[in-house]
């Protein structure tokens, strides 16, 4: 019910918004709760095991009970805490874990079976059969327990993340915050305050004492006012700082349009926020517990300070007859805050005897406690428990405090824990948990406003003093100076469930049960009972769970301890932690010059490293890519055909000392190649595998291009600053990549010196430019590069101009080879014509392959030293029985080799132990018509011609194959010299 | 008569304007790698007698418009304007990198706010001066940055990501317009 003149809500500004279908009106500034509340409805969900109605428990983010699912479609979005999701024009939200309503929820059964379904039960109950777990037991409970759902569709909404940098971050934007927000700015710091909630202030909002000569939400509101305009200070509101990490980095969850119906656009949803941080003041606050008793969670039982924000700051009264139920002063509060704004207090129930209680006009009972509740849907009733006998009071909400807990969270992020604090009967943060923060106010155990302020100002100047800045003139304001008193209560006893962790089903009994069946331990009792694993991680229930264990073992508080807090301190949508990584933001796409015209000839682009290469190039009238292959095949073996070379690593090495790094990294000698000659490289890790391969070309006699293969291009620039940065410093040697510089294309085939003569400035012949030749070309007047190398054992080059000409000079390169009776080839030709003529990728140097196992140990020079020369050395990697390279034929040519596929000997088991080895590479040979492949077997060399088993388990192929020369092609290489 | 036609690595990408932020391409002449094969101290002198400017500390960079040389590495500087002076090829490497990079400004109020989404680095002029540089990532790229003025940062990646850079540079630029 809303109460006239009373709240911080806009009511000029009336909001719509539905709940399960029906309409409901609000206004600007009001919570789903609040707004729900003040329409009278109290009954918000269901609860996760028994299906128990739940009303709303809290005002903050801490809310167990009144989990909602807010908007439709793809969008919807599960478990959003009714308590900080803002209403707002066209907000849809409905009820969870009920069905077919709310109101009738047939699962609500469980709760009658609640005598077999405590602690543990489906650890006892569940076991056997074995195999019924997960295709029986764990769906069916899966089904019965639960929260909100995502809608299954992919979310179109826009999310971010960002950082964000400044000298002091101040966590909460209570009076503790604020404060020292206002200190450290007004010196001058570079300041960030965060909020969770909308309206900064925080309890200063939901109480009604005055700071200064005005109400503390005034206050408030002055001080973000002066904040807001000063140019060192960013004001965070709806942001969570959900986590500490190491080096001053936090993390935060800011609602940017959650609370707005505005969508699309680039508009995000939520930003993520990183926040570095060079010095942090905590001022979180404190959470109220409540007291466990029979039926304690009956819709219409509150905590205390929930109450009065709802009185304070919405204007609004969850009840007409209210009872107020508590261990400390604090509560008192409450039912003066009522009682003023002409609400019915039925009764003041403190469970403490010696107690001064204010002038109040209900009912007061010294010594007592709640026992029991009473109305399902709606609490109804309560059962007061006093030294004299039990009595029944008629009311419709009953708030309730058990204490106060400092918002400690954030401070064990990085393995601290806190410390128990006797006279508060709470944990405070222990000092020194995060370097360079500070812990202030109540989430440091100082209760009073007064207090807070103070604490405030003593922060930050501790904040400015390890910031080497000098402090501000700022006068405090006088506020309310109350002491915080309280005797402990935990539950009330009795029969009945109790309960502590309300997200969870967890009572009482549970815990007593944990401890009954030695789950002593507080982590162990944690996980047996589920205490404190929900979504809200038991910011309720948590100190007082381990305060029931305590008692059940017969230990204290501090040496029960607690489980470990960690982040977030409330959930964070997995969209904003990876905002802007779907689709194209995945990774970078990396295109070459020629990408765009590939894509119009229709070619399937595929992944090599973050590149994008053609496939294939299809024509009209080609069904399968195996046409196509075998045709761009033909043009390389019969004519003339292009392909893009680009993506292949390119590392420009010059420097007196240059030579002698390609013979340190290199296993074969290039100090003797000459000027204008490639030569073939292979390079080895330091533990004598083989890493990369490739060509390097001598431009000068202190200059060379190396080129690697295309997905290793990073791993060899690594392995040449390692080489050159620790084991050889004093080399004089520079290296930069070069890979982008130009666009490269192989031109091959026996056609191919007539394409580029027609392009050339001045036309190469034979004898000027032979097999491995290389230097500058002028191309159509562009300064280029040509190599004579070839990768498909065809006469061949590779022409490079700078990448601005590379979209041109495949368009020219490409129409004249077309002329020729060529074209483009991609990389499935690239492959097989690569196969054809034994040469090996990354498929056969996987890794695990040594210089031995693919037939080139002679390359290892033994003239000098290389990386990994003497690793490779070991007896182990130059092993007879070792799988080495070998082609391979199938026995019937119509049949069938897949890369990946095993092999046997012809009469073995195909099973694992059998194995000699595998298959690396495989295509169609449109020349030998039939199917070749790469692979290594056991003694290859020694065994061609013979006739061995290939075995495919997982795609169920078996081939007989034959043991052959892994050169299909031309063996001589004439073809590459003509 | 057969031509090699030029295409800028951002060509038919930009510019884009959203909200008080403009994207565009630039065009910065010639861009080239200078690195040492030692001491840095003869490129450096070389440097400043053929082009007027400083071998630049770490993070920082020296000369101005149409003659700038910026920190890119370790033993790295990266001249940007002029051809190079060959004669610098006697104490250091000299690459030509003009086709390498592609070369964007990210200019207006907000500017910086707009990288502060995908870039890990206070680049707010308290921290990040005119003239500073940095090496650092834009969402997943290696980029490098340099602040030509309030608001005014040149953003550079690799030629092949052009279109991954503005397509995150405008989510991020979208972002931020939405925000007013």
């Amino acid at each position: 019910m809303r109460l006239a003149g009373k709240g911080l809500v806009d009511r000029s500004t009336p909001v719509q918004f539905s709940f399960d279908g029906t309409t409901y009106k609000g206004f600007a500034g009001d919570t789903v709760a609040s707004a729900l509340l003040a329409n009278g409805v109290k009954l918000m969900g269901r609860s996760f095991k028994y299906h128990r109605p739940r009303g709303v428990l809290s005002a903050g983010s801490e809310e167990p009970n009144a989990l909602i699912t807010t908007g439709k479609g793809a969008g919807q979005e599960p478990n959003v805490r009714a308590t900080v999701q803002e209403v707002y024009d066209g907000l849809v939200t409905r009820s969870q874990n009920a069905w077919p309503s709310l109101d009738f929820d047939v699962m609500a059964v469980n709760d009658l079976g609640a005598p077999f379904l405590g602690a543990g039960f489906y650890y006892k109950t569940f076991m056997w059969p074995k195999r019924f777990w997960e295709a029986v037991y764990e769906p069916v409970i899966r089904k019965a327990a639960g929260l909100g759902a995502l809608s299954g569709k992919s979310n179109e909404d826009t999310y971010e993340r960002a950082y964000a940098f400044c000298d002091l971050l101040v966590i909460g934007a209570g009076p503790t915050g604020l404060m020292a927000a206002l200190t450290a700015a007004r010196a001058g710091a570079d300041v960030i305050i965060a909020d969770e909630d909308s309206l900064l202030g925080g309890r200063l909002n939901a109480e009604t004492g005055a700071v200064g000569h005005q109400s503390g939400a005034a206050w408030a509101a002055a001080v973000v006012a002066e904040l807001s305009s000063m140019e060192n200070v960013r004001l965070m509101s709806r942001t969570t700082v959900t986590g500490a990490y190491d080096g001053g980095m936090y993390g935060a969850l800011e609602r940017v349009n959650q609370h707005t119906s505005h969508r699309g656009g680039g508009a995000p949803l939520e930003c993520f926020w990183r926040i570095s941080a060079k010095h942090a003041v905590l001022a979180a606050g404190a959470l109220e517990r409540p007291i466990a008793f029979q039926n304690n969670d009956r819709p219409g039982v509150m905590t205390a300070g929930a109450v009065r924000a709802y009185l304070n700051r919405w204007g609004v009264t969850p009840g007409k007859r209210v009872a107020v139920f508590g261990n400390n002063d604090d509560a008192h509060r409450t039912a003066r805050d009522l009682a003023a704004a002409g609400v019915h207090v039925v009764a003041l129930i403190d469970s403490r005897n010696d107690v001064a209680v204010p002038d109040f006009d209900g009912r007061v009972f010294k010594g007592a406690q709640v026992c029991n509740a009473a109305g399902r849907k709606e609490l109804e009733s309560i059962t007061i428990r006093t030294a004299t006998g039990e009595e029944a009071l008629q009311v419709d909400c009953l708030a309730v405090s058990g204490g106060w807990n400092p918002t400690v969270h954030l401070t064990c992020h990085m393995g601290g824990r806190p410390t128990w604090r006797e006279d508060i009967q709470a944990f405070v943060p222990t000092d020194g948990s995060i370097p360079n923060m500070t812990v202030a106010g109540a989430c440091n155990g100082v209760f009073s406003t007064q207090q807070c302020l103070n604490d405030g100002v003593e922060a930050a100047k501790a904040a400015l003093k390890a910031l080497g800045k000098k402090n501000a003139d700022v006068e405090v304001p006088k506020a309310e100076d109350a002491p915080y008193q309280m005797s402990p209560l935990w539950a009330v006893a009795g029969k009945g469930r109790a309960w502590l962790d309300f997200q969870n089903d967890v009572s009482v009994k549970d815990i007593k049960q944990a401890a009954v069946e030695n789950f002593r331990s507080v982590e162990h009792m944690k996980r047996y009972t589920t205490q404190g694993m929900a979504t809200d991680q038991g910011k309720n229930s948590n100190v007082a769970a381990l305060a029931m264990l305590a008692d059940a073992t017969g230990r204290g508080i501090p040496e029960t301890g607690t489980t470990t807090f960690r982040p977030p301190y409330s959930p964070v949508s997995i969209a904003a932690m990876g905002a802007g990584a779907q689709g194209h933001g995945f990774a970078p796409e990396r295109w070459t010059t020629s990408h765009k015209r590939s894509v119009e000839m229709g070619a399937p682009m595929i992944e090599a490293g973050l590149w994008y290469r053609p496939s294939y190039f299809p024509k009209p009238g080609e069904s399968t890519w195996r046409q196509s292959c075998d045709r761009e095949v033909g043009y390389v073996r019969n004519a003339v055909g292009v392909c893009d070379v680009s993506t292949l690593g390119k590392i420009d090495i010059q420097g007196p000392d240059a030579a002698k790094l390609l013979d340190f990294v290199y296993t074969n000698m290039f100090s003797s190649l000459k000027v204008g000659r490639v030569r073939y490289g292979l390079m080895l890790r330091e533990d004598g595998f083989v890493m990369d391969d490739g060509t390097t070309a001598r431009l000068g006699e202190q200059h060379f291009v190396m080129t690697t293969t295309t997905a290793a291009a990073g791993n060899v620039m690594r392995h040449l600053e390692f080489v050159t940065q620790a084991l050889h410093p004093e080399w004089e040697v520079s290296f930069a990549s070069v890979t982008e510089q130009w666009a490269q294309f192989a031109v091959a085939g026996p056609k191919s010196r007539e394409l580029l003569n027609g392009l050339l400035d001045e036309p190469i012949k034979g004898e000027s430019w032979p097999f491995m030749a290389c230097g500058p070309v002028s191309v159509v007047g562009v300064e280029g590069r040509l190599f004579r190398i070839s990768f498909s054992g065809e006469h061949a080059y590779e022409i490079a101009v700078p990448s601005r000409y590379g979209a041109s000079l495949f368009d020219i390169l490409l129409k004249r080879a077309e002329e020729m009776g060529g074209g483009a080839y991609g990389m499935e030709a690239l492959n097989v014509l690569r196969i054809e003529k034994g040469f090996i990728t990354h498929a056969e140097i996987e890794g695990r392959a040594t210089a031995f196992d693919i037939g080139a140990a002679k390359m290892i020079s033994a003239k000098k030293d290389c990386v990994g020369k003497t690793m490779a050395a070991r007896p182990g990697l130059v092993d007879e029985d070792r799988p080495q390279l070998v082609g391979l034929k199938p026995v019937d040519a119509a049949k069938q080799l897949t890369a990946g596929a095993h092999l046997f000997e012809r009469d073995a088991e195909a099973v694992r132990i059998n194995s000699k080895g595998h298959v690396s590479s495989v295509g169609f040979s449109p020349d030998l018509g039939t199917m070749i492949g790469l692979g290594f077997f056991a003694r290859g060399p020694e065994r061609h011609g013979e006739v061995i088993r290939m075995v495919d388990h997982l795609r169920g192929v078996e081939t007989e194959v034959e043991i052959c020369h892994p050169v299909f092609l031309d063996p001589e290489g004439e073809r590459v010299r003509g | 008569m057969v031509e090699l036609i030029q295409i800028s690595p951002c060509a038919g990408l930009l510019p884009i304007t959203l909200g008080s932020v403009t994207l565009d391409e630039q065009d910065v002449g010639r861009l080239t790698s200078l690195s040492p094969f030692g001491d840095a101290s003869d490129l450096s002198a070389a440097l400043e007698k053929a082009h007027g400017c400083t071998w630049p500390k770490p993070n920082r960079s020296t000369g101005k418009d149409g003659g700038r040389c910026i920190w890119f590495g370790r033993d790295e500087a990266l001249l940007i304007g002029p051809a190079p002076d060959m004669g610098l090829a006697k104490h250091g490497a000299v690459v030509d990198q003009s086709d390498a990079w592609a070369v964007v400004s990210l200019a207006g109020p907000g500017a910086v706010d707009v990288l502060a989404r995908l870039v890990p680095v206070d680049l707010r002029d308290a921290a990040f001066k005119r003239g500073h540089t940095v090496r650092t990532q834009v969402m997943h790229m290696n980029a490098s940055i340099t602040k030509l003025g309030t608001d005014h940062l040149m953003i550079m990646v690799f030629r092949s990501m052009a279109g991954t850079l503005v397509y995150d540079l405008k989510g991020a630029m979208a972002a931020v317009a939405s925000r007013g």
